[in-house]
Order: structure tokens, then C-alpha cells, then sequence
């Protein structure tokens, strides 16, 4: 039987409150991958001369969609918490525009899994972000 | 030569306070994650209030890693915004009423942001601080971090790096 992935993901995202808060929204999951939507909030916004979105709020993106794509990985049995996260921060987001990282898991060991992510706005070409994460293997010796 | 008096201490109080209060109450996603700041001369602490919505484990529960990680950017960016105030609050070229009305200097805009996740976050407040390791005309490096019941027992660590607003000539 085909188990719908997404379906599950989006549970699951939804049983987190603080995705909840920023709206979070899994468009992707697959084999070490996903794909998730942060939509604009006025309440988000860290600099109030400009409307851009806070970089904390990007942090907890990169870092749900990082977790995400870790636990979507298919050599990982288990749930996963974040080692460190680097971000750096590439140009302001669009005001009024909604962000979407995309993290890949690209190697695991067995305690300890790689993870490189994107972030952009409207204009896809070119990101507003980009991180380097290492995240645990649970269930590992 | 006689010596100016010392100024009463609540006008002193008054002022810093509430040059602290236009800095960060303005911010709204400071106040999404009910962040205040404690002062003590010109030394900072952040206090994030707890609040179920900041939980990114339901099972343990802890923290979301990414709100951990959002503190330690606020309480680096005000600690840096509050450094180069400070002077200004102080020799009186921002005033109590110009402060009120909005006239702050830009804020810093983050270049790179690193943190270490030592412990999970527990549900209950959390405490920040931060220390400009260098503040330039141009960039600064900022190390911050967080902690809980036990200041000796961090939870989370950050060093990064900002792009100072330019100063109106």
C-alpha cells in the first residue's frame, strides 16, 4: 500500500505549535528532501522601516525544514534535534511575499546527519538565504 | 570651576528606559515572542516569556531550536543597537520626546548567524546575553547566550556577524 508522505508530513508539522504560529506548510517531502512555506506576517517583521521579515523567523524555517528532510531520510530510523545551524543571510526578503526553504539531507552517518538548505521569496533565482546544519541520528548506538 | 550636578537618578531612569522600550517594543516579532529586556546600567538581558506556542517538541516538550536561535538574533541585535544609543541617549542628542517619536537609527542587518545547540530548551522562560566583540563603522561581531534555571548550564550558543546602519552625516 502507497502511504501518502505529504499527508503525514502535514500531520506532523501540525502537531508542532511553533510551526503552527508561523503557518508553516510542507509543499515537499521525499528521500531526504523537503520543501517548506513560511507565508508573510505582518507580526513577523523585524525591521518596522522596512516590513522585512525577522531572520529569526528564517531561522525556524531552515531549521523545521532541515529537521524535516533529516527525518525524511531514508537511513534515518527516528526523530532528529539540531546540532548547529549556520545562516547566512543573502539579500532582504520581499515585504508581503511568502518564503519557502528547500533542505537536503545529503549524507548520514550514523550519528550525525548533513544537511545544506535554501531560502527564497518570490524570485526563485535567487535566495534570500542559505544554511549549513548538522542534526542527530536517533535510535543510533 | 564648579562641577554640573549629577542628574536625579529617575530622569536618568526615565530616559534609558525608555530609549530601551522605543528600540525594541517597536519591533513586532520581538513582541510575537514576547521578548523583554532587563537593564542594569548599560548591561542587557533578554528574558523570552514562555508561551505553548514556542514549543517545537511536543513529546519532550522543548523549545523550538529555531525560537532558541531567534532569541540569541534579537538580544545580539538590541545589545548592538543599544551600544551605539547608549552615547547618544546619554549626551542628550536623542531626546525623550524625539526617542518617543520613532527617531531611532536603523537597525543592524544580520550578514551570518551560527548556533550550537548544548541542551533542549525547556517550557519555561529563557534568559539571553549578548557582547559585541568588535563594533565597527561597517560590520560587528556579536557572540550571545542562552540559558535557563542554571547560567552554568547554556543551552544554546551564537556568535554573528551584522551590517551596521550607516550614519546619517
Amino acid at each position: 500500500m502507497h502511504v501518502d508522505k505529504t499527508t503525514l508530513a502535514r500531520e506532523f508539522i501540525n502537531l508542532i505549535p511553533q510551526a503552527r504560529a508561523l503557518q508553516l506548510e510542507i509543499t515537499e517531502i521525499r528521500d531526504g528532501v523537503a520543501v517548506i512555506r513560511m507565508p508573510y506576517d505582518a507580526g513577523l517583521v523585524g525591521d518596522p522601516d522596512t516590513g522585512v521579515i525577522h531572520g529569526g523567523a528564517v531561522s525556524t524555517l531552515m531549521d523545521t525544514c532541515g529537521g524535516a528532510a533529516t527525518m525524511a531520510h531514508p537511513s534515518n530510523p527516528g526523530g532528529t534535534a539540531t546540532i548547529s545551524l549556520r545562516i547566512d543571510y543573502l539579500r532582504a526578503a520581499t515585504p508581503g511575499q511568502a518564503i519557502v526553504a528547500r533542505a537536503e539531507c545529503h549524507h548520514v552517518t550514523r550519528s550525525v546527519a548533513f544537511v545544506r538548505a535554501t531560502a527564497h521569496d518570490d524570485d526563485a533565482e535567487n535566495p534570500v538565504a542559505t544554511a549549513t546544519g548538522t542534526f542527530t541520528v536517533e535510535g543510533a548506538a | 570651576m564648579s562641577r554640573r550636578p549629577p542628574e536625579p537618578v529617575q530622569v536618568v531612569k526615565q530616559r534609558r528606559d525608555a530609549a530601551l522600550a522605543a528600540l525594541a517594543e517597536r519591533v513586532p516579532y520581538i513582541r510575537f515572542l514576547d521578548i523583554s529586556f532587563d537593564r542594569r546600567g548599560d548591561e542587557l538581558t533578554g528574558v523570552m516569556h514562555y508561551d505553548d506556542k514556542l514549543i517545537g517538541n511536543p513529546h519532550l516538550p522543548a523549545l523550538h531550536g529555531g525560537v532558541t536561535a531567534a532569541f540569541l538574533e534579537v538580544t545580539a541585535i538590541i545589545t548592538l543597537s543599544w551600544g551605539l544609543l547608549w552615547e547618544d541617549v546619554e549626551s542628550g542628542v536623542l531626546t525623550l520626546d524625539a526617542l518617543e517619536a520613532g527617531e531611532l537609527p536603523r537597525l543592524p542587518k544580520t550578514i551570518d548567524f551560527t548556533v550550537d545547540y548544548l541542551r533542549s530548551g525547556l517550557p519555561r522562560d529563557a534568559y539571553a546575553r549578548a557582547h559585541v566583540t568588535r563594533s565597527g563603522r561597517r560590520y560587528a561581531s556579536v557572540r550571545a547566550e542562552a540559558w535557563q534555571d542554571n547560567h552554568s548550564r547554556p543551552i544554546a550558543q551564537a556568535h554573528a556577524h551584522f551590517l551596521m546602519p550607516r550614519k546619517e552625516s
